[in-house]
């Protein structure tokens, strides 16, 4: 059965000039780039090539990309890294909407004493900057805020709050695995202090992300080793992964215009014709500031998991913030957050899309997901027919 | 991705008798849009008091309509004296088994089941009911309904519970009363640690005493703080005192009193120090109201 692939904000196909590009480094280049011989250096120059790429797409030095193990590590290493560097400060500010990464790593540091301050959002998932600044103190530590919502796609004014965060001396830290490479971030421009990147996001293969360090910031390590990444991030590069990572980058660069306007023709093609064929649904988050790739639809009345399963009968990958799917008993933590009614909350279905999906694919799911919620409809007792 | 059997597939995607019977003789309702999963039973009788026809209408995940689907069928031909014998381990096993997460569904289904037919024997007028103390309110789980899935399945932990009837999957703040019930039911059975505090009754140095309370206050306290938009800080601890801050929600709470008093105080005591006491620092709470969420 064909696969129609709409969940790219979970993971992406790893692209075939990345796979190509990689290839070479498992059995014929498989030196290691710390040696000192031809044979493990000229690896040393690709990841040095891969560096530049990744700094090409972030607009930074290279010096200021660290590699890491993934999107999580990146965030970890932010948040852990900071506080031990700036030890005489004890607060941290987030927002409820923050991905596990971020948000479990505050809970944890909470019950370390720490005070945590998790700034709410409105209705369509948009933050409050006056309650932000009301926050900022001589104890904050560390401000962390996600570039874009992993869920809703609602993109926060990340610029804008790092100048803010930055003008009080506070570090600023923003999770942007989901925006790197589907809108445009020029850190040359920025106050963002660290920013994570997760390869995988970006048709890079599993394993492999980037923190972001500006230049002057101080940020004590969080895996301790050996002397790679400059002493800052100890273990034997993912040689594969960084120079995946590179092409990806350098791919992402020359496909960002497409992701900006084939891809979001899609999506709303997709989402203008599900709200217009499916009676009692909506779009979750603030459409006028989202990311171009993501829908997240609720379907009043029916259930998430349910719809998902039916979906994957037609070989649609999608996925839901709804309790079932997770194993959880509540709902998504986002949707919660932003007082999304537990009728439309249950019912909510992300579809997230890439540049590898086809108009044919956007008309095949348009054609099957009327027919799926109106049986689950059927099915319903809040459903008078 | 759950890994359900093809029974509960074939359930889910071909459900049997769905809809609602007009004149039926009893309806059982149960679950609601909130908790993520709700069932609607109707059946009819034939003249010999058998079940002739019985239809359901249910809104959730895949495994609560297959459950659904199996039970119209598994009660269909059955007088009421039999279908009252039919337990959701019964209803389970029918479908060749569920993931543990999923036996909830299967509760769901016999309860609506017993609901359906309590309605009848009062003359359609008795709507169900919960009975007993409510243990869980995020899910609106009584200590009954508990002690039964507890009894009926052999359930030995606090997650094994929460799997079957939702109770403590919600803030956590219920999960020592739950624990206290699985001892009760299950006795010697019952000799999972689920709470990792270690008791009091010994002298505690002061460094002990503090982390025993930030301990409290990360396991006990805030989890059902949180439930409701708010927080705790531990500020202090002062000899016998333990000063503490609320945030969020909890800070302009009318009902701060009562929650200090009554909960933290509560706590602390019974898992710390009996001579403690609990004081409010008041100075330190200017955190942002979360009314909106």
């Amino acid at each position: 059965m064909k696969v129609v692939y709409f969940d790219n904000n979970a993971t992406t196909k790893v692209a075939d000039e990345v796979l190509e590009e990689i290839q070479p480094y498992f059995c014929e280049l498989y030196g290691n780039p710390s040696s000192m011989h031809t044979f493990g250096g000229q690896v040393g120059i690709k990841i040095r090539e891969a560096r530049e790429k990744v700094a090409a797409l972030l607009g930074c030095d290279p010096t200021e990309v660290m590699f890491t193990g993934c999107g999580t590590e990146s965030d970890n290493t932010a948040i852990k890294g900071t506080l031990a560097a700036y030890p005489n400060r004890r607060k941290i500010i987030a927002t409820r909407v923050e991905h596990p990464a971020v948000l479990s790593v505050c809970r944890e540091l909470e019950n370390q004493g720490y005070t945590i301050v998790e700034l709410g959002v409105d209705k369509k998932g948009r933050l409050d900057l006056a309650e932000l600044e009301e926050q900022l103190d001589d104890n904050t530590a560390l401000v962390t805020m996600m570039y874009a919502n992993n869920e809703t796609g609602v993109i926060f004014p990340i610029e804008q709050i790092a100048e803010l965060v930055t003008d009080r001396g506070i570090v600023f830290h923003t999770d942007a695995v989901q925006a790197v490479g589907k809108i445009k971030i020029d850190l040359a421009k920025s106050n963002i202090a660290l920013l994570s990147v997760s390869g995988h996001k970006l048709h890079a293969p599993k394993g492999i992300g980037v923190l972001y360090v500006r230049k002057g910031t101080r940020l004590a390590p969080f895996i301790v080793g050996g002397h790679q990444e400059g002493g800052r991030r100890a273990g034997t590069e993912n040689v594969p992964g960084i120079i995946g990572l590179g092409k990806a980058c350098e791919l992402a660069m020359q496909n960002f215009d497409e992701e900006n306007s084939r891809v979001k023709n899609l999506r709303d093609k997709l989402e203008k014709a599900i709200l217009e064929k499916c009676p009692d649904c909506m779009v979750n988050g603030d459409t006028k500031n989202r990311l171009p790739n993501t829908a997240n639809i609720s379907f009043e009345y029916i259930e998430g998991e349910a719809i998902l399963l039916m979906l994957d009968k037609f070989g649609i990958c999608a996925s839901s913030g709804s309790a079932c799917t997770s194993g959880s008993l509540e709902p998504s933590h986002v949707l919660r957050a932003m007082g999304v009614p537990f009728t439309a909350a249950h019912g909510s279905i992300r579809f997230s899309l890439s540049r590898y999906n086809t108009e044919q694919e956007i008309d095949y799911a348009i054609e099957k997901i009327p027919p799926i919620i109106s049986r689950l409809r059927e099915l319903s007792p809040f459903v008078v027919r | 991705m759950w890994e359900y059997t093809d029974k509960v597939r074939d359930h889910f995607f071909n459900p049997r008798n769905v809809g609602e019977i007009e004149d039926a003789d009893g309806t059982g309702e149960v679950g609601s849009l909130a908790c993520g999963d709700a069932l609607k039973l109707t059946f009819k009788l034939d003249k010999d008091g058998r079940i002739k026809d019985a239809k359901f209408k249910t809104f959730g995940c895949a495994s609560a309509i297959a459950t659904s689907s199996v039970l119209t069928e598994m009660i269909k031909g059955k007088n009421l004296e039999e279908a009252a014998k039919v337990t959701n381990k019964d209803i389970a096993e029918y479908l060749g088994g569920l993931p543990e997460q999923k036996m909830h569904c299967s509760v769901m289904g016999r309860e609506a089941l017993e609901a359906a037919i309590e309605n009848y024997r009062t003359g359609g007028k008795k709507k169900h009911e919960l009975e007993g103390k409510v243990v869980c309110t995020c899910f609106g789980v009584t200590e009954n309904e508990i002690e039964r899935v507890i009894r009926e399945n052999d359930l030995t932990t606090v997650e094994q519970v929460t799997n079957y009837c939702k109770a403590g999957g919600g803030c956590g703040g219920c999960k020592g009363e739950i624990e206290k019930i699985i001892e009760r039911v299950q006795g010697e059975k019952a000799k999972e640690p689920v709470v990792t505090i270690p008791k009091k009754g010994r002298k505690l140095t002061n460094i002990q005493k503090i982390q025993l309370v930030q301990q409290t206050i990360n396991e006990e306290i805030r989890p059902a703080l949180r439930a409701h938009g708010g927080n705790i800080e531990l500020i202090d601890v002062d000899g016998n005192k333990v000063i503490v801050g609320f945030r969020g929600m909890c800070a302009q709470c009318l009902l701060t009193e009562f929650t200090l008093k009554d909960v933290v105080e509560a706590k602390l005591r019974e898992f710390v120090s009996p001579e403690l006491y609990v004081e409010e620092d008041k100075d330190s709470a200017q955190q942002p109201h979360h009314h909106r969420g």
